[in-house]
């Protein structure tokens, strides 16, 4: 057999966050203890910027899909601004995180993990077989149960770390096995190969396909918490070191995402009238569920993990839509969805280090009016995931429902509607705790003198805003670069 | 530039360290040189043309959304309406001094560019974001600077909004998809019944009209005075830009179909928030339920479908826009003096207070569209509009004018004749020199329309 060529260039992101993985943990032994933070905090850093870098040359360099390195990751557009996404996501992470107060011995492992775990998801982004797709997922996600359960003092920590490696390997399992009975099936590994054997062999309505399929699906909505698949996520969110949290809601839900889109597009287009439907039902039953048990919640990190579920529902909305401009809406959703939710874990971490306790709806009490920037970015990124204007939620949304009416769903643009419209009162009950009752009437005591201030965490913050408001106004050349994105996928 | 102004006003005030002092002079100068930027304009628009001062430029060309804004010679009054409102309405919390005022005033600047922003959007989605625009300021300004009962208010008001602007974006999409263009002019029409309700049900909510009129009496009552001014003279006219400028013109069809179904909410708003207004037992009470009244004549207005309708609705929109500011602002004065708002526990304030008495009663005498008033002329020409689709609307519009007399009238007498109420101190001051600055120049506005309303309803390019 001959030996495959292997294209460095279209693994050069994973490569490069990998190397930084190596060095942080090489760091955390040879580096003097009291600079292990700063050194490998910036390494891991670097890895991101490095993958980004990459990324971006990937997507300008890559005007056409290629099959690479045995046709086991496929090198193009739709890929590389995911891997910008994540990238992204994962650089911001590093200045959130850093002020955690992570235990010395365990810092140079975290960042070593968090860049690790980056590229595992950029790798999967490019999956285009089942092997890859099965690697790239146990990847990331073994780096992330350990980032989960890493504050072994907490016992909130240890459990959610547990609570995910248990919940997160059932969901592998299901995807593997769904992966294991479409390969027996098709006989084919690569998405391409398997779409021409349900063709040419005429396995529409084989059993063994169909029960793949459905499998599949469950498996990635697993990851993507996507009701009723999200069981695991209020309590992980809840429980894992906020800035851990803030990643994983931003970038796994992304990877995610993308990658289901990728799949079912690419491998399974003969089945579309099959999986619309079930991604279309998922999506009304995680927007559904999303709002409503999200409405109860005073835990700020519970309520925004159940706002994730629901917009996961939106962006399956898109991806039910299977058209280009579902694929143009769900790539431009992730955006503005990523930063707000990021910048939102990150404005809790800050209250939580204030606190040094679980931020609840009622101990944010008047925090809008002590820290201004912190506040104002709040209520930026409230504003973004309700879909109101002035922020790119908007347009994300509204790119949705645009690509759902176009393929037909008008339906679910009824249901989105009426979760935005739910979903209004527990954003703005955030908005209110924060800049409309007083700390004195709600009578709150400070952990004890204020806390330094974070110079990383407020830019990461603020970072974040800009992008959710530039989102809205420079719509354009955002769209131009989803769209040669989404050009590239099979429609 | 007159939406751009405002707001970079707003960025002004929010993000420089200004002192207390500084942030509200600097506010009220801003919304002052924003009522100079619309004199200007008016001078120099050509009421022959159609759309005057367009913009567009680029937003985002895949699903055909452009920022598209310009004013017809309908709107522009609006537009002066929204600007004078607006600046009374900050030059009287500049005189009654807020909390934390940078943010205040910086909200209310950034209202006044949304809400002019709505009159002279030309596209849809640009509408959309002007319109929602005007939400989040205002969620803040009655969430925050409001009374006791601010946090239940804001959310009834905040959900009853969302709820209907959220179908309208729902409509929206259909609409803009289905005719591959987002902007007003030149998307043409449609005769999508549905899509059609999704438009007048968010506009019937912001107006608003029966039976969607819930969130009304919180938000009036638990809001500062001037922000209920702004709120009730201005916010509510977005819903008339709505009607007037896309749900009968992109709608013929459906609108002709569904004229009985909104002219009948309509009548039956008009009379059931006359009758309110009637038994309410405040004075914010009165002015908030005539507020519905007043907006379901003005839709009257508009749902007759022809000319004299359409002008009589503008020409009420302005006049509605001026005195319920007006009143509200009277209410905010009168509340300062005696704590209350209380019918029962006001009166006799007429004795040794002669400006007040006068403001209130020359706003009070306009506002119930006594013959010569400008509000007069305005309803006179919705009402003849309206005869055309049969004599009983219009029976049932001339009779609610007749309670409109009886409830400002009650209102008057109620506050400044009668005897002297238990709530009202002997010392309690008439008004001050600083607020009949602010009240006269509303007033003085609805005078010079009342003599020559022509100067609106000759002046009207659709």
């Amino acid at each position: 057999m001959d030996k495959p060529v292997v294209d460095w260039f279209s693994l050069s992101p994973s490569l490069t966050l990998l190397a930084a993985a190596g060095l942080a943990l090489l760091g955390a032994v040879l580096v003097p203890r009291v600079a292990v933070r700063i050194f490998s905090a910036v390494v891991c850093a670097l890895g991101f910027v490095g993958a980004g870098v990459a990324a971006g040359l990937l997507y300008w360099k890559s005007p056409e899909a290629t099959y690479e390195v045995a046709d086991t990751i496929v090198r193009d557009r739709y890929g590389a601004l995911a891997q910008l996404i994540v990238a992204g996501v994962g650089f911001l992470a590093v200045g959130i995180s850093y002020g955690q107060g992570t235990r010395r011995e365990h810092v140079g492992e975290y960042f070593a993990l968090l860049a690790a775990c980056g590229g595992g998801m950029v790798f999967l982004v490019q999956a285009t077989n089942l092997m890859t797709l099965f690697l790239g997922l146990e990847w990331f996600s073994i780096c992330l149960y350990i980032l989960c359960a890493i504050e072994i003092d907490r016992v909130g920590s240890l459990e959610a770390g547990l609570k995910y490696l248990i919940v997160g390997s059932f969901g592998s399992a299901v995807l593997l096995f769904g992966s294991a009975l479409v390969y027996g099936a098709t006989g084919e590994l690569e998405f391409g190969a398997i779409a021409a054997a349900i063709d040419e062999q005429g396995l529409v309505n084989d059993g063994l396909v169909l029960a793949g399929l459905a499998m599949m699906i469950a498996g990635l909505g697993f990851k993507a918490s996507a009701a009723p698949f999200h069981m695991w996520t209020p309590d992980v969110y809840e429980g894992a070191p906020t800035p851990v949290t803030a990643f994983m809601s931003a970038a796994t839900k992304a990877v995610a995402l993308v990658l289901a889109m990728r799949v079912l597009v690419t491998a399974f287009p003969a089945e579309d009238d099959l999986w619309t439907i079930a991604v279309a039902v998922i999506a009304c039953v995680s927007l559904a569920w999303g709002n409503i048990a999200a409405l109860v919640q005073r835990n700020l990190k519970r309520m925004l993990a159940y706002s994730s579920v629901s917009h996961a529902g939106f962006m399956l909305i898109a991806v039910a839509a299977d058209s280009e401009l579902g694929a143009k809406a769900l790539l431009f959703y992730l955006i503005p969805y990523s930063a707000a939710s990021l910048g939102a874990f990150a404005v809790i971490a800050a209250r939580e280090r204030e606190l040094g306790e679980q931020v609840t709806i009622d101990n944010v009490g008047g925090m809008g009016w002590e820290r201004p920037t912190l506040g104002v970015a709040m209520w930026v990124f409230m504003l973004a995931f309700a879909g109101l204007p002035l922020t790119g939620g908007f347009v994300g949304k509204f790119y949705v429902f645009a690509a759902a009416y176009e393929s037909g769903w008008w339906w679910l643009v009824v249901a989105g509607v009426i979760a935005t419209a739910i979903s209004l009162y527990y954003y703005l009950a955030v908005i209110r705790a924060m800049y409309m009752r007083m700390p004195a009437e709600l009578q709150l005591a400070p952990a004890g003198g204020s806390p330094p201030r974070e110079a990383l965490l407020s830019a990461s913050v603020v970072v974040c805003m800009a992008v959710t408001v530039v989102t809205f106004f420079a719509v354009q050349p955002l769209i131009d670069v989803a769209e040669k994105a989404a050009s590239q996928l099979p429609f | 530039m007159l939406i751009a102004f405002p707001v970079a006003a707003a960025l002004v005030v929010w993000l420089l360290p200004w002192t207390n002092q500084v942030a509200g002079s600097l506010a009220l100068l801003a919304a002052l040189v924003d009522v100079g930027i619309w004199i200007n304009a008016l001078t120099r628009f050509d009421f022959n043309g159609g759309l005057e001062f367009e913009q567009q430029e680029e937003w985002f060309g895949d699903l055909g959304v452009s920022y598209h804004v310009g004013l017809y010679g309908w709107s522009l009054w609006l537009v002066g309406m929204a600007v004078v409102v607006s600046a009374a309405a900050i030059a009287y919390a500049y005189w009654n001094g807020r909390e934390n005022p940078r943010a205040y005033f910086g909200l209310m600047l950034f209202l006044t560019g949304a809400i002019v922003g709505v009159f002279s959007s030309q596209d849809l989605l640009v509408f959309y974001v002007f319109f929602e625009a005007m939400l989040i300021p205002l969620y803040v300004l009655v969430g925050v600077w409001g009374g006791p009962g601010r946090l239940g208010a804001t959310i009834k008001f905040v959900i009853y909004t969302m709820a209907g602007s959220l179908l309208m974006l729902a409509a929206i999409v259909a609409y803009g998809l289905e005719r591959g263009s987002f902007d007003i002019p030149e998307s043409g029409t449609s005769d999508n019944h549905w899509i059609f309700l999704g438009f007048v049900i968010a506009f019937a909510v912001k107006a608003p009209l029966f039976p969607l009129h819930g969130w009304l009496p919180d938000a009036y009552r638990e809001s500062s005075a001037e922000v209920s001014a702004v709120l009730s003279g201005v916010v509510s006219k977005a819903a008339g830009f709505g009607f007037l400028a896309i749900a009968v013109p992109l709608f013929p069809g459906p609108a002709d179909d569904l004229q009985p179904l909104v002219l009948g909410l309509a009548t039956a708003g008009l009379i059931y928030g006359s009758y309110l207004a009637f038994r309410a037992p405040d004075v914010r009470g009165v002015i908030a339920y005539s507020s519905l009244a007043q907006m379901s004549l003005i839709t009257i207005g508009i749902f007759a479908l022809d000319d004299l309708g359409r002008s009589g609705a503008v020409l009420h929109m302005v006049n509605h826009g001026l005195i319920s500011a007006a009143l509200f602002l009277l209410a905010g004065a009168v509340e300062r003096r005696t704590a209350t708002g209380d019918l029962n526990r006001l009166g006799g304030m007429a004795r040794g207070r002669p400006a007040l008495a006068t403001v209130l009663m020359a706003a009070g005498i306009i506002a119930l569209a006594v013959p010569g008033s400008s509000a007069f002329a305005g309803e006179f020409l919705i009402l003849s509009g309206i005869l055309d689709d049969g004599w009983g609307w219009a029976v049932a519009g001339a009779f609610a004018i007749v309670l409109a007399a009886m409830y400002m009238l009650r209102l008057i007498s109620a506050v400044l004749h009668e005897d002297v109420g238990p709530a009202v101190p002997e010392e309690a001051l008439d008004l001050r020199p600083a607020e009949l600055a602010v009240i006269v120049p509303l007033v003085g506005c609805l005078l010079a329309l009342s003599a020559w309303p022509a100067a609106i309803t000759e002046h009207l390019s659709f």
